[in-house]
């Protein structure tokens, strides 16, 4: 096991935990704010189609991300609506927004299968992008830095400024917020579109850096895994971060597990392995209970003022 | 002018029923705008999914077979919904009681009859029952959410069917396809004579009954209520919740298995990779536009597998894509939820202050 093998497997490693790291923090935003959006798979669907399509015809993939944030943001203005504005269930919401997100990218995505699109270009110079160790560090798509940098920048927009301490009130205790003056719906509003937008930049990197092509159902799963994500970290940035990765690696051993062709277990085994441990690993912080009390106090309720 | 909300002490009945069905319509004449939209016949493309599986006589039994799995998938689940709990891992229970079918039937190798037939069936019964029993025990025992570790178990699931399938229930004679040998015919459930139509679809019209008895005339379906509608007013009447969510998540997956194992000994006779089709993620859409309402949930299934069954026909007549049904049928779970604030609030037009002449 050379140093190249251990260098690809990081590489390989971080690639995986991006998607799930993007949407992650987006749905802990989201969270915080006091609404439980569970259409994050569908929003991740539709911005890789998006980010794919705009790419497609612009040639630039930079307008591409642009494209997935926009096209993840408008999905969960649908699911906003509903929510906010006609306080439907905020659970049967964000199913009925992932079912719409599977069809609706799948639609899109029609005139767009089979083809495929420039790899997104390294903002570093070739010899630190493909150098032998070098590219360790500088060998990323700008998505990943981008994901690495959303974390202390998220961190810090909860905890020290203005806007911030604003939506954890309206998180916590959101009459509280409207009583003293307020705009809950607004707060909620631009956390969810900030959710979206995460989210469908977490799905491009699927069909613009993955693959780099458009598949059907393309993010297999992981939006639910950003969203249990959220719940492991305790709605925390940092452990969110800590989270990612860990799913990152397991996912990352499915793979070689098959290349390598592991014969004392079924390939079906690694495969399986990243979800059977998330609900192991929910059990582990669930049960603490520490998790439960990090939790924003309005999650997942309607907002109904008096008048 | 201005809009506002009233509670209403009761949710009204005549919305309860009003507003599934305008839903669905809403739905149809959206669809037609946008497909018209897309370049694409809307009007013809509407008629096909929601109306030609009603107008041809022969494409009755198709309905009737994707009905049969939605309505008994969608009963087990509406009434967890009724509960709170959030069991979104049908698809996977629909898949393991499949299995357990299917493992029950190579158990008795080419021994058929109605004896192995109905024990196939209970494996898969059990089977769904004791994959929901997990979130179940999870969420009572360690406060796991439900949502996450009931959807997660169904990606386990997938990769449960794919290793039997590709493995040690490959079919020998099948040209090295991961799939199942096909049922014996002594394994297979009954037919209607000169049709496709199999027994499970008698199941499905007889279990809303029972579940309506459940619901509205036993003292379970009264604490499933009470624990639903309020945590707080359960621990008063004495009801223990954790027991309403074992009862209630078991139920749900007992159903899925079932209805997972209908399919197999009913209508496919094998387990392939492409054996989960959607009727677990479906049937949620089924539960809510019947109003978690068994007979509801009759008549939702019924609608969702015209749109399926029309889905298909489209797909040759006006050249859509198959995923079409999959946004029709999420459009109509968005109006009915959308629609939900008239069932609990009256909206009232108030003239503002100034045309009052205040």
């Amino acid at each position: 096991m050379g140093i190249d093998f251990i260098i690809a497997a990081i590489i390989t490693v971080v690639g995986l935990t991006t998607p799930i790291l993007l949407a992650g923090l987006g749905e802990l935003v989201v969270e915080k704010s006091g609404v439980l959006n569970l259409g994050v798979e569908g929003m991740m669907l539709v911005g890789a189609i998006s980010g794919f399509a705009v790419t497609v015809y612009t040639f630039n993939p930079w307008f591409g991300v642009l494209g997935a944030a926009a096209g993840g943001a408008l999905a969960s203005l649908l699911f906003a609506v509903l929510v906010l504005q006609l306080n439907s269930n905020q659970v049967a919401t964000g199913l009925a927004l992932t079912i719409f997100g599977t069809g609706i990218s799948s639609l899109m995505g029609l005139s767009f299968t089979g083809r495929i699109v420039m790899p997104f270009a390294s903002v570093f110079p070739d010899a630190l992008a493909k150098h032998e160790y070098l590219r360790l560090i500088f060998g990323y798509s700008p998505i990943v830095y981008f994901a690495l940098i959303m974390v202390p920048l998220t961190t810090w927009f909860l905890k020290s400024t203005r806007a911030g301490l604003i939506l954890r009130a309206v998180g916590e205790n959101d009459l509280s917020a409207h009583s003293i003056g307020y705009s809950v719906i607004k707060v909620r509003y631009a956390a969810i579109a900030f959710g979206g937008a995460m989210a469908g930049i977490g799905g491009c990197y699927f069909s613009m850096v993955i693959t780099p092509m458009w598949a059907e159902k393309m993010t297999a799963g992981r939006g639910w895994i950003a969203l249990a994500l959220v719940v492991f970290a305790g709605w925390r940035t940092g452990r969110l971060l800590t989270g990612a990765y860990f799913f990152g690696i397991l996912m990352a051993l499915e793979l070689y597990a098959k290349a390598s062709g592991f014969s004392f277990l079924p390939s079906q085994f690694w495969a399986a392995m990243p979800y059977a441990m998330t609900v192991v690993a929910l059990s582990f912080i669930s049960s603490r209970g520490t998790a439960g009390a990090n939790a924003p106090a309005c999650l997942g309720k309607p907002f109904l003022p008096s008048t | 002018m201005r809009i506002k909300l009233e509670k209403r002490h009761e949710p009204s009945l005549a919305m309860l029923v009003a507003t599934p069905i305008a839903s669905v319509i809403l739905t149809m004449l959206i669809g037609i705008v946008v497909f018209d939209l897309l370049g694409i016949n809307g009007f013809e493309a509407v008629v096909d999914i929601f109306l030609s599986p009603l107008l041809y006589s022969y494409k009755w039994q198709d309905v009737a077979l994707k009905a049969a799995p939605l309505i008994i998938i969608a009963l087990g689940l509406s009434m967890g919904n009724r509960a709170q709990v959030w069991n979104i891992g049908a698809e996977g229970q629909y898949v393991i009681g499949a299995l357990c079918c299917a493992g029950m039937g190579i158990a008795f190798g080419q021994t058929g009859g109605f004896l192995v037939v109905l024990l196939m069936i209970a494996a898969g019964i059990v089977g769904g029952g004791l994959w929901a029993a997990v979130p179940a025990w999870l969420r009572t025992k360690y406060n796991v959410n439900e949502i996450l570790s009931s959807l997660m178990l169904t990606y386990v699931s997938f990769q449960v069917l794919g290793y039997l399938v590709g493995g040690p229930w490959k079919d020998p004679n099948g040209r090295n396809f991961p799939a199942t040998a096909p049922l014996a015919d002594a394994q297979t459930l009954p037919v209607w004579p000169e049709s496709t139509v199999h027994l499970g679809v008698l199941v499905a019209l007889i279990l809303p009954f029972v579940f309506w008895v459940i619901m509205a005339r036993s003292e379970f379906g009264y604490q499933v209520r009470v624990v639903g509608s309020s945590a707080t007013a359960a621990r008063h009447g004495g009801f223990d919740s954790k027991r309403t969510i074992w009862a209630t998540m078991i139920i749900g997956g007992a159903m899925a298995g079932l209805a997972g194992g209908l399919e197999f000994a009913g209508v496919l006779h094998k387990i392939d990779l492409g054996f989960a089709s959607g009727y677990g993620f479906t049937a949620i859409i089924v539960a809510f536009l019947g109003r978690l309402n068994p007979f509801g949930c009759l008549i939702a299934g019924i609608v969702l597998a015209v749109t399926y069954v029309g889905g298909q026909m489209a797909q040759t007549s006006v050249h859509i894509p198959n995923s079409t049904a999959g946004i029709f049928q999420a459009m109509m779970l968005f109006f009915i939820l959308a629609s939900d604030i008239l069932v609990r609030y009256r909206i009232r037009l108030i003239p503002s202050a100034k045309a009052a002449g205040v």
